[in-house]
């Protein structure tokens, strides 16, 4: 595990943006019958989500969420010194999506730019990397954006994958601010990284023509080497397992009282998952809000765009997020929600 | 051993518990999926305590392989 504290930053505010296009599980082909896809939705609790169009980028998503963001913050584009984008699924291999959108959001050449390609603990990981550009007061404004477009990388013919990922972008300000206070705990284990994996395609198994060809698995789910292919019985384990496990310490090292933390912000993995690290932790229901019944798995989009979802009642507020999956990792933080955080849920 | 067919009797909708043994082979029945897999692993931690694998699940055939697994 690891600790740490970061002081004197604060996050400012959250714009999530999510595509129009809404794609409901009930209405897909990919279930044997209306039985299955019910099964489904009851222990996932994804009834729909929301789906890019085949020329919007995730970096789209995250322009338009950051336009609105520095907008409604009222921010000078000068003032912005770094920008970390955090995806799986960024516009080119090469170069980074981050040094694309300094251009594009007009951003100055002094801003430090670069990608993060971790998942669904990765809005985190991004915190805990720009908080830490700040803490010293040297830079004062910072802008992460996460999201991914798994829309494109899931088989549409794979039921373990396809009906539970959505595609969002959000754009999060933070800001040097004395006082405020972000606590983190990180964690990492390698040894479950074919739990999930797009196999071929990087360095290890280049792409080559038998990388694109679909095949049916043991479970009839079909999908080439290029697409997303998770163990869901192996992340389930990890996650009923881990998570609990990492938040206890976290709570237990930073001497924390769950009582008083308002709202609990998890990973939108699986409702059944969730709901047994929730109670696992001794949270209640009234503290952790879901969105995955309406966007799904986001993957490092998850956790603002749950925030998205609350508007106006997250001001005032303690709050824990937790990110995991993909990796295999976890990301845990505690922060406090000032009372002029903007909070804004886009559809573009 | 019936106590633990009680408890798998619990995570299936359609199944009734008279049409469960431990020669049962689970992943024949009709409702066996991967979100059933997902409980089952959900009730070895809950009633047992125990961290049972996607593999585990791969490998077992009956209900009395599972039982074992459960009694180590």
């Amino acid at each position: 595990m690891g600790f740490l504290k970061v002081n004197n930053v604060k996050i400012s505010g959250i714009v999530s943006a999510v595509p129009e296009n809404i794609v409901k599980n009930r209405e897909l082909d990919l279930f044997a019958n209306e039985q299955e896809a019910e099964k489904f939705i009851s222990v996932t609790g994804i009834a729909e989500k929301r789906h890019v169009s085949p020329d919007q980028c995730t970096s789209d998503l995250c322009y338009s969420a950051a336009e609105e963001l520095i907008t409604k913050l009222n921010w000078n584009k000068e003032d912005i010194e770094v920008l970390v984008m955090v995806t799986q699924t960024p516009d080119y291999v090469v170069p980074n999506t981050s040094i694309i959108l300094q251009d594009r959001l007009g951003l100055p050449k002094s801003c430090v730019c670069f990608d993060v390609p971790l998942g669904c603990s990765g809005y985190v990981y991004g915190l805990s990397i720009i908080s830490q550009f700040l803490q010293n007061g040297g830079f004062k404004k910072g802008l992460l954006l996460v999201g991914d477009t798994l829309s494109k990388q899931c088989s549409t013919l794979d039921k373990s994958t396809y009906p539970l990922f959505g595609d969002a972008g959000c754009a999060t300000a933070l800001e040097y601010h004395e006082g405020s206070e972000m606590l983190y705990n990180l964690w990492s284990d390698g040894s479950g990284y074919s739990s999930i994996i797009v196999p071929d395609g990087g360095y290890r198994n280049p792409l080559t023509e038998k990388s694109l060809v679909r095949e049916a698995d043991a479970e009839g789910n079909t999908r080439s080497k290029i697409n997303t292919y998770m163990n869901g019985t192996e992340v389930f384990s990890f996650g009923i397992s881990e998570v609990p496990k990492e938040i206890k310490k976290f709570v237990a090292h930073f001497d924390l009282d769950m009582s008083k933390i308002d709202f609990t912000f998890f990973h939108q993995a699986n409702k059944f998952m969730n709901e047994m690290i929730r109670k696992k932790v001794g949270l209640t229901k009234e503290q952790v809000p879901y969105s995955l019944d309406r966007f799904g798995n986001t993957s490092s989009a998850t956790v603002p765009v749950t925030i998205a979802t609350l508007g106006d009642s997250i001001k005032n507020t303690e709050v824990l997020m937790c990110g995991f999956g993909v990796g295999l990792s976890i990301g845990i933080l505690k922060t406090t929600i000032e009372e002029d955080f903007v909070n804004i849920l886009l559809e573009v | 051993m019936e106590d633990f067919l009680d408890g798998f009797v619990e995570i299936l909708e359609d199944t009734e518990r008279s049409a469960l043994t431990p020669e049962t082979a689970f992943k024949d029945l009709d409702e066996w999926d991967s979100m059933t897999a997902l409980m089952l692993i959900a009730m070895f931690d809950e009633k047992y305590d125990k961290k049972i694998t996607g593999n585990d699940i791969k490998q077992a055939n009956t209900l009395n392989d599972l039982f074992e697994i459960a009694s180590k």
